[in-house]
C-alpha cells in the first residue's frame, strides 16, 4: 500500500520534474521532452520563484515564531490557577482551528476592508490612517500572517497545555521556597521542561507554515503584485492552472529540500539547546 | 506537498464515487441526464430557461453546474485531465484554440450541415470565425461580447462634457476635470481594475499593436505601439485618475452610485446588472458609449469576445447535448436569454425580431461590434493574458517603469511560447 500510494507518486513526480510535461504533453505524449535539470535551472532565473520563496520565508520566519509565542502565552494563561472557566476558554481558542478557512476568510476580508472594515474603524478611533490591508503590497503579508496566527494558534496551545500539565508541581514549589519569582520560574523550569514539546511544535509549525496555500489562495490569489504568492500557491498555479506539470514538480522538490534542511537545522539547534 | 497530494487522492476517490452514483441514476427509466457547465452570471439565468427545454424534451434532464469565471479555466483543464469533462459547456472563444489543441472538443460541422435551426450565415461573421480552427468548427456562438464605456451622464455634464469622449486626449482631459471636481474627497474618474486584462489589451489593440509577432510565437509588447498604449494606461494610475489595487471597490454598482468612480470599461452583461442593481434615481443618470480611439477615427476598436457552446469529445450524450445547443440557438430563446442576462445575441435574426437596436444602452454595443478585432488565436493566450494583467498591476503600483515591465513581459511571454515554437518547427 505504502509503495503504491506514496513511493510511486513521489518517484513519478521526481521523474516528471526532469521533463517539460505540460498541456501539449497532455494532448500527445510525443510532445513531452526529457530536459534533465532545465526546470531547476529555469527556476533560478524565474523572478516569480524568488518572489514566492521570499514571501514564504517571510511568512515562516515571522508567522511561525509569532504563532508559537501566542500559543504558549495562551497555554500559560489557561493553565494558570488564577483563571476560571478553563475549559470554556480552551474551547473558544480552539474554535478557529476547526472553522472552515473559506468561511473564516470571507469574514476576515470584511474586517480588512479599506473603507468599511472593522480593523480600520478601530485604528481610526485611535487616530491611525486607514490601511488597505489586502490591497497594499506592504501590508498584505502581515494581514495574512495575522489571520493565520489567529486561525492556528489553538492547535499548538492544546499541545502546550498537555506539556505544561506534565511538569511536576513540586519543581515550582521548590523554586518558590528558594525565592524564585515568576519570570525566573518560567525561564528555569517551564521552558527547559517544555523543550521536547517545543521541538515538536517548532518542527510541525515550520512544516505547516512552509506549505502556506489556502490563506492567500482564498484571500488574495497571491496578489497584490504577488506579495502573498507562496511557493505552494505558485506550484498550484503552474501545475493546475496552466498545467505546466514538469515545472510544478520541480518546485515541489525544491520546497521538499527546503523543509528537509529546515527540519535538520531545528533538530540540531534545539537538541543542543536542552542537552547543553 | 503532503496536503496537496492527499487532497488529490481524496478528490479522485470522490470523483469515482460520483461517477458510480451518476451511472446509477443517469438512465433512470428513459431519462438521460446531460451535464452542462455554465460560468459566471449566465449560470443563474440558464436555470430559468432549462424548464422550457425539459418540457419540450421530457426524456432529457439537464444538470447545471455553475462555475465562477476566476476558477473556470483550471476546473476545465483538471476535468479534462481526469476524464470528467461535462457533456456540454460554455467556453470563452479565446479558450477554443487551447481545448481544440487538446483534442477535447467535438467538431460540429456535419451537425450544423444537417441542422434546420442553425444557419452559419445568420451569425455575426467575425464571431463565427473565432470558433473555426483549421477549417473545422468547434463551437456555436452563444452570445457576443465586446467592451464599451459605461459612464455617469450627470457627472460628465458637471465636468463640462455634453457627449462622451471620442479620442484618448478627450478621455484624459475629461478624467482630469472629474478629478478636480471631487476636490479633497477620494474620488476617481475611471475604474481600470488590475484584475482584468482587457483594459491594457484594448488600449494596445487600439494603438495598432498585434500583441504577438511571427505567427504568435513571440511577444511583441516592447513595440512602439504597445509601449505608447501601456504608457497612456499607466498615466491614469500615476495621476490618481484610476484607483490603484482591486480591494478599494468591492462592489462596482455601489461604487458608481456613490460617484467613487465615473467611468468603467465593461461588457454587455453589465447593462442588465446596472438596471437591476443601481437604485431607481440612478437609472436615468448612466449611459454607454463606444470606446474613444487614439486618433480622430471614432470609435476606437474593442475586442471581439463572446462565448460559445461546445460539446466535449468524451461525452456519450452528444446527441442530447446538440439538442440543447440547437435550443439555445433559436432566435426566440436567444431573445429570452438576452432579456434575462443582457448578453447580446450572436444571430442577426434575433436582432431583427427584437427592439435591441433602439435600446439606448445597447446601441453603443451595436456600433462597437462593427469595430472589433480578434485576439491572438494561440492556446497559450489565457496564460499570456494573465501575464499582461500581472505586469499592468506591477506598473500601476510603480514597482517597475513601463519600459522595464514590457521588457520583462516579453521575456516571460517568449518563455511561455517556447514549446509552441518547438512544436511548430517540428511540424514544418
Amino acid at each position: 500500500m505504502i509503495t503504491v500510494f506514496f513511493f510511486f507518486p513521489v518517484v513519478a513526480a521526481l521523474f516528471m520534474s526532469f521533463t517539460d510535461f505540460d498541456i501539449y504533453g497532455l494532448s500527445d505524449i510525443g510532445f513531452v521532452r526529457f530536459i534533465g535539470l532545465s526546470n531547476y535551472a529555469d527556476l533560478l532565473n524565474d523572478p516569480l520563484f524568488w518572489t514566492a520563496l521570499k514571501n514564504t520565508f517571510y511568512f515562516v520566519l515571522v508567522g511561525g515564531p509569532l504563532s508559537i509565542a501566542v500559543s504558549l502565552g495562551a497555554a500559560l494563561l489557561i493553565n494558570s490557577r488564577l483563571v476560571r472557566f478553563k475549559s470554556f476558554f480552551r474551547l473558544m481558542y480552539f474554535v478557529p482551528v476547526v472553522a472552515t478557512l473559506v468561511s473564516v476568510a470571507v469574514v476576515w476580508r470584511y474586517i480588512y476592508h479599506p473603507r468599511f472594515g472593522l480593523l480600520n474603524f478601530a485604528l481610526d478611533k485611535i487616530g491611525i490612517e486607514p490601511i488597505d490591508w489586502l490591497g497594499d503590497p506592504v501590508w498584505a503579508m502581515p494581514a495574512i500572517i495575522l489571520l493565520a496566527v489567529w486561525k492556528n494558534f489553538g492547535f499548538n496551545m492544546i499541545i502546550f497545555i498537555a506539556g505544561l500539565q506534565n511538569i511536576p508541581e513540586e519543581l515550582y514549589e521548590a523554586a518558590r521556597i528558594d525565592g524564585a519569582n515568576a519570570v525566573s520560574q518560567f525561564k528555569s523550569i517551564t521552558l527547559p521542561m517544555l523543550a521536547p514539546t517545543m521541538l515538536f511544535v517548532g518542527i510541525i509549525t515550520m512544516i505547516g507554515y512552509f506549505q502556506l496555500f489556502a490563506e492567500p489562495y482564498v484571500m488574495t490569489q497571491g496578489g497584490p503584485v504577488n506579495s502573498t504568492l507562496s511557493i505552494v500557491l505558485y506550484m498550484y498555479q503552474e501545475g493546475f492552472r496552466w498545467w505546466n506539470m514538469g515545472y510544478s514538480a520541480s518546485l515541489a522538490f525544491v520546497l521538499f529540500l527546503i523543509i528537509f534542511i529546515g527540519t535538520l537545522i531545528q533538530l540540531r539547534v534545539q537538541k543542543r539547546g536542552y542537552e547543553g | 506537498m503532503e496536503a496537496v497530494k492527499l487532497r488529490l487522492v481524496s478528490t479522485g476517490l470522490l470523483f469515482s464515487l460520483m461517477l458510480i452514483l451518476n451511472g446509477g441514476c443517469a438512465k433512470d427509466g428513459d431519462v438521460t441526464t446531460v451535464r452542462f457547465w455554465v460560468m459566471g452570471a449566465e449560470g443563474e439565468v440558464v436555470e430559468q430557461l432549462i424548464p422550457i427545454f425539459e418540457e419540450e424534451y421530457p426524456h432529457i434532464r439537464v444538470r447545471i453546474q455553475k462555475i465562477p469565471w476566476t476558477a473556470a479555466h483550471e476546473k476545465l483543464l483538471t476535468a479534462y485531465a481526469s476524464n470528467s469533462t461535462p457533456d456540454i459547456c460554455q467556453l470563452g472563444n479565446t479558450w477554443i484554440p487551447e481545448f481544440e489543441m487538446l483534442n477535447a472538443l467535438e467538431a460540429l460541422d456535419s451537425r450544423v450541415d444537417e441542422s434546420t435551426i442553425i444557419d452559419a450565415d445568420d451569425f455575426f461573421e467575425g464571431v463565427w470565425q473565432t470558433n473555426i480552427i483549421d477549417d473545422r468548427l468547434y463551437g456555436i456562438p452563444w452570445y457576443v461580447d465586446t467592451r464599451v464605456l459605461f459612464y455617469r451622464k450627470d457627472i460628465f455634464e458637471k465636468a463640462g462634457f455634453s457627449k462622451p469622449p471620442e479620442t484618448w486626449q478627450e478621455l484624459y482631459e475629461l478624467s482630469q476635470n472629474i478629478k478636480s471636481l471631487a476636490g479633497d474627497t477620494e474620488r476617481y474618474a475611471i475604474l481600470l481594475p488590475t484584475n482584468e486584462w482587457t483594459p491594457p489589451v484594448i488600449f494596445g489593440l487600439q494603438a495598432g499593436s498585434n500583441l504577438l509577432r511571427d505567427s504568435g510565437t513571440f511577444g511583441d509588447f516592447s513595440s512602439e505601439e504597445f509601449r505608447e498604449a501601456f504608457g497612456y494606461y499607466a498615466q491614469y494610475f500615476y495621476e490618481g485618475l484610476a484607483p490603484v489595487g482591486v480591494t478599494q471597490v468591492t462592489n462596482i454598482y455601489q461604487g458608481i452610485t456613490e460617484g467613487f468612480f465615473t467611468m468603467y470599461i465593461t461588457g454587455p452583461w453589465n447593462v442588465g446588472e446596472f438596471r437591476r442593481r443601481l437604485p431607481g434615481h440612478m437609472q436615468d443618470k448612466w449611459a454607454t458609449a463606444p470606446l474613444p480611439g487614439p486618433d480622430e477615427n471614432y470609435p476606437g476598436v474593442s475586442i471581439a469576445g463572446g462565448a460559445s457552446l461546445v460539446v466535449f469529445n468524451e461525452s456519450d450524450k452528444k446527441d442530447e447535448a446538440w439538442k440543447l445547443i440547437e435550443f439555445f440557438s433559436r432566435p426566440e430563446i436567444q431573445l429570452k436569454f438576452n432579456q434575462l442576462s443582457g448578453n447580446l445575441p450572436p444571430r442577426l435574426s434575433t436582432w431583427e425580431i427584437s427592439d435591441l437596436k433602439d435600446d439606448p444602452h445597447i446601441r453603443a454595443f451595436y456600433q462597437q461590434l462593427d469595430h472589433v478585432v480578434p485576439l491572438p488565436q494561440v492556446p497559450e493566450w489565457e496564460q499570456i493574458a494573465m501575464k499582461i494583467q500581472q505586469y499592468a498591476e506591477i506598473v500601476s503600483m510603480r514597482r517597475m517603469t513601463v519600459a522595464e515591465a514590457l521588457a520583462a513581459l516579453d521575456d516571460e511571454v517568449d518563455r511561455i511560447l517556447d514549446k509552441r515554437r518547438w512544436i511548430l518547427s517540428r511540424s514544418d
